[in-house]
């Protein structure tokens, strides 16, 4: 862990210890203001009664039922936008086609979407004066204020994740290795199982576990088309708006907790994975 | 309109830039899977984004011209987008400095907990925005953790648009450290190197070798940055105070629009902005695919 | 090695949605009922829905599973509008019951004359809920637009609630000024003290409990009750104003939806049940007012005598209050409007 004494001719390239120190500080302390700060008041007002009421509220019915219900939003819109991340990575990074520029703009639009405005498109498209509208009832189908509501609102909030870590990796690595295989015979889904995955496995794992996160703590959106029925179609950010409003605090925060404990264990998971792997991608030296 | 003109524009530039330096358009042949995945990535565009939002822009269309510009414009509503856009654009700013601080940090220095810091970064894409909102209001609140110092010092956070910069930047940090770390950490110490034996001090080395290389990922992190933040509701509602004129953002109006039933002024309010955004998130695409292409070449 | 890792997460994940799909699935003799309500209502339904699924499964034999829904009230009834099959709603103003009949047809216009009361097996009013010692000494209306007291309600364009406060203020603010002019002064004045605007009626009472804004806030009866009693007993005190305004939330079964899922039976009960004395103790002890004579009596202490205003009489019915004071460019809208300035 400790830094390697730089040698003399590096020193030209590097900052003296004193700035190096005051860097790292105002850094830490920049994050620890912003973001250790809130995820401290998160756990501290989930415990402020003692671990008691804090496992109280997270196995209680309704609360088990919206992890349910997260967890399986979570594992219908990741997998479907890990398809797409890796689709639409492979058509732009490969090929040279015009409105590319377009095309990436269109897939960060959902970043910069209001989660308000998110909902209430599926509204407008699904609700009972929507343009399905005649279509769904016809079918005796619910899509808003039912679960599929809300696995369409998670998909759109995360849509842009997976494609956007992996299209910068992929531009960078470029297509020499895809085609030197391609040419030495390999078919091209042998080429992509056997070359290019292994190139993006860190990247793609670092968007799907970005985009796992984002799917389960999705509120605003999803609070415009669930219909919030309580142990139905309440996620777990919602069942913590209703402990909240509840006066709940206590349970509100634990829940809140649980789900950061969630994000905070997937994301050391990911350090940890690259670490072992020795993944670097530029590392400290050279 | 917007739209067909920028496409325009970057055929321009990707044309002009497919120079005999990158000559692999020859080679394209060789490489299978366009029309899969490119026919993928379209459908799949179409079915979850644009096909949604263009029912957005019907509805909103619906209200005819001049009623769309009472609505979408009117004074309360430009107030809002003063505040969405001023305190995302804010917030991005501050969060460019100090993301890039942190990316540098976490990138450039060995310390203990560095990998446990790296994993932090990333807390404000998991955390739900609401809880984000209520802790971020129970900290800076008058009678809330470091509220009740600042207080005295005539420092008010929580209920003013100051606060709104504050959800915002904790929204905003992971978009700039993500975009920055990779391009600095692929920079090469030789370039640096360089710069130092003609005789560059750190500072001229940092603004003037480093700055520029990093300057296309800055900008995406910032672009990104500030179109979170202008769309952001959940965590904002909860320390805004939400005074109209004052400290009420735009998504907050779009709901109020929705509470009375008006979805054509919803809509409407909602079209401004999605434009606005788009606008913005376009020019910084192009730049950056541009600075890129001319880097390379 | 790559290859196991990505099908195992995948694999994961389809067990994942395969046991949480698994599940569900009603029995015979078994009945849904989707009850969509607002806010402050949670508390007492948790009372009373066992109580009637008791009755009616001695009743029928039939167990029902009451299903619930709370958000603001407006919110939930756009959720009815847009497609949420509520088989009764128990909002907090008629007026968003009202949208639901007139957009939807679901159920008739003259909805409210179907059961006792206005349809409002309970009701409540406006009262002020001050700290511990009432130390800016707040006892009437007039006391709120004094320079330096600052006054905690939420905004009546996403607030039921905050309606009925407005309400509530208006008619004082005409009654003593005895002209609309005076009323709309009173009024512009009170929300010039206001300093945080909170979209919910939940949300400005934890303002003004938990992060200590405000020297009052103005309330429904029962979340005042409750908040006092809830969040730190003896820190705060119910200040009873003068006059007040009538608050009743309607109940009322949504046809449309319930013919769909066979429920009719089962829902004009449930809201029956509602006006039972066995209910109507719990109504009072969730600190809603009574509608039953008796248990009324038992409760008097608890509720103190307000002279009360009514939307029919003294606004004109919903449809006005809502056009004259809340809809877009009126009267709300241009007190902050001037106040810009």
């Amino acid at each position: 862990m400790s830094a390697t004494p730089a040698p003399a001719h590096q020193r030209a390239t590097a900052e003296s210890p004193v700035a190096r120190i005051v860097l790292i500080g105002v850094a830490l302390a920049f994050l620890g203001l912003f973001l250790l700060l809130p995820l401290i008041a998160v756990f501290a007002e989930g415990l402020q009664r003692g671990i008691g009421p804090f496992l109280d509220a997270i196995v209680e019915p309704d609360a088990l039922s919206a992890i349910r219900l997260t967890l399986t939003v979570a594992a219908i819109s990741v997998p479907l936008n890990i398809v797409f991340g890796i689709a639409a990575a492979w058509a732009i990074t490969k090929f040279d086609f015009p409105g590319k520029g377009l095309l990436i703009t269109l897939i960060d639009l959902p970043f910069s979407v209001s989660p308000v405005v998110a909902g209430l498109m599926y509204i407008l498209l699904f609700g009972s004066s929507g343009w399905f509208a005649s279509v769904l009832a016809d079918q005796d189908m619910q899509i808003v204020f039912a679960v599929p509501g809300i696995v369409l609102a998670t998909i759109f909030v995360t849509f842009p994740f997976v494609a956007r870590e992996l299209i910068p990796l992929m531009q960078e690595q470029g297509r020499d290795d895809e085609e030197a295989a391609l040419s030495l015979g390999a078919s091209g889904w042998q080429t992509f199982w056997h070359v290019t995955l292994p190139n993006i496995r860190w990247g793609l794992l670092y968007g799907v576990l970005l985009c796992n996160a984002r799917a389960m703590g999705e509120f605003g959106a999803v609070s415009v088309v669930s219909g919030h029925i309580r142990g139905e179609t309440n996620t777990m950010p919602l069942h913590v708006e209703i402990l909240y409003n509840e006066y709940n605090f206590v349970a509100a925060f634990a829940v809140a907790s649980l789900l950061a404990g969630l994000a905070l264990v997937t994301l050391v998971l990911k350090s940890v994975l690259e670490w072992r792997f020795d993944y670097h991608r530029g590392g400290t030296g050279h | 309109m917007t739209a067909t003109g920028a496409s325009l524009g970057s055929t321009a530039i990707e044309g002009k830039l497919r120079s005999p330096a990158r000559p692999y358009g020859k080679k394209r042949s060789i490489m299978p899977g366009f029309g899969i995945t490119f026919g993928f990535t379209i459908f799949y565009l179409c079915l979850i984004v644009l096909v949604p939002l263009s029912a957005v822009f019907v509805r909103s269309a619906g209200l005819g011209p001049a009623h769309f510009v009472d609505v979408g414009f009117s004074a309360r509503a430009m107030a809002s987008y003063r505040l969405s856009f001023g305190a995302a654009a804010a917030a991005a700013a501050v969060n460019s400095v100090f993301g890039l601080l942190i990316a540098w940090v976490l990138v450039r220095y060995e310390f203990p907990g560095r990998r446990l810091v790296s994993a932090m970064v990333d807390l404000p894409f998991a955390l739900p925005t609401a809880v984000a909102g209520i802790a971020l209001t129970a900290i800076y609140a008058p009678n809330g953790w470091l509220g009740q110092y600042l207080e005295p010092l005539g420092m008010k956070v929580a209920y003013t648009p100051l606060g709104v910069v504050v959800a915002l930047v904790f929204v905003g940090l992971p978009f700039v450290v993500r975009s920055v770390e990779p391009v600095l950490a692929d920079l090469g110490h030789d370039v640096e190197e360089a710069a130092a034996s003609l005789g560059a001090g750190r500072v001229d080395t940092f603004t003037r070798v480093i700055l520029p290389a990093i300057g296309p990922a800055l900008l995406t992190g910032f672009a990104l940055a500030f179109a979170r933040g202008v769309g952001e509701y959940g965590s904002v509602i909860f320390i805004a105070g939400n005074m109209p004129f004052v400290s009420e953002v735009s998504p907050l109006l779009i709901v109020t629009q929705l509470e009375q039933y008006d979805y054509a002024g919803a809509t409407a309010i909602a079209s401004v902005m999605l434009v606005a955004s788009f606008a913005l998130l376009l020019v910084i695409n192009l730049i950056q695919i541009w600075s890129r292409k001319r880097m390379a070449a | 090695m790559k290859r196991t890792k990505i099908s195992a997460a995948l694999a994961t994940s389809a067990l994942l949605a395969l046991a949480a799909c698994s599940g569900g699935g009603k029995t015979k003799g078994e009945v849904d009922l989707l009850n969509v309500s607002y806010d402050p209502t949670r508390e007492l339904y948790r009372a009373i829905d066992p109580g009637f699924a008791t009755e009616w499964k001695a009743k029928t034999g039939e167990t029902v599973n009451i299903k619930m829904s709370h958000g603001g009230s407006g919110k939930q009834s756009r959720a009815v509008i847009d497609g949420l099959e509520a088989d009764v709603v128990t909002l907090a103003l008629a007026y968003d019951i009202d949208t639901i009949a007139a957009k939807t047809k679901k159920l008739p216009a003259d909805w409210q004359a179907r059961l006792p009361d206005n349809s409002a097996p309970y009701y409540s009013t406006i009262v002020f809920l001050v700290r511990k010692g009432n130390p800016k000494n707040i006892h009437d209306w007039n006391d709120l637009i004094r320079p330096g007291v600052q006054v905690i309600t939420p905004n009546p364009k996403t607030s039921g609630g905050a309606r009925w406060n407005y309400l509530a203020a208006w008619g004082y603010g005409r009654k003593t000024g005895s002209s609309d002019a005076a009323a709309r002064d009173y009024v512009t004045k009170l929300y010039n003290n206001v300093p945080v605007l909170d979209s919910g009626a939940r949300g400005a009472t934890t303002t003004f409990v938990e992060r200590g804004i405000g020297d009052v806030l103005i309330a429904w009866e029962n979340e005042a009750m409750l908040a006092q009693q809830e969040m730190g007993k003896g820190q705060f005190q119910i200040v009873a104003p003068s006059v007040s305004v009538l608050a009743e939330p309607p109940v009322a079964v949504v046809d449309g939806n319930a013919k769909k899922h066979g429920t009719q039976a089962v829902a004009k009960a449930y809201l029956d049940y509602l006006y039972t004395p066995a209910a109507q103790e719990l109504i009072a002890k969730a600190h809603y007012r009574p509608r039953n004579a008796a248990v009324a009596a038992k409760y008097a202490a608890t509720f103190p005598q307000i002279k009360l205003l009514t939307i029919d009489g003294d606004f004109g019915g919903w449809a006005k209050a809502q056009a004259q004071h809340f809809a877009d460019g009126a009267i709300f809208d241009t007190i902050f409007a001037q106040r810009r300035r």
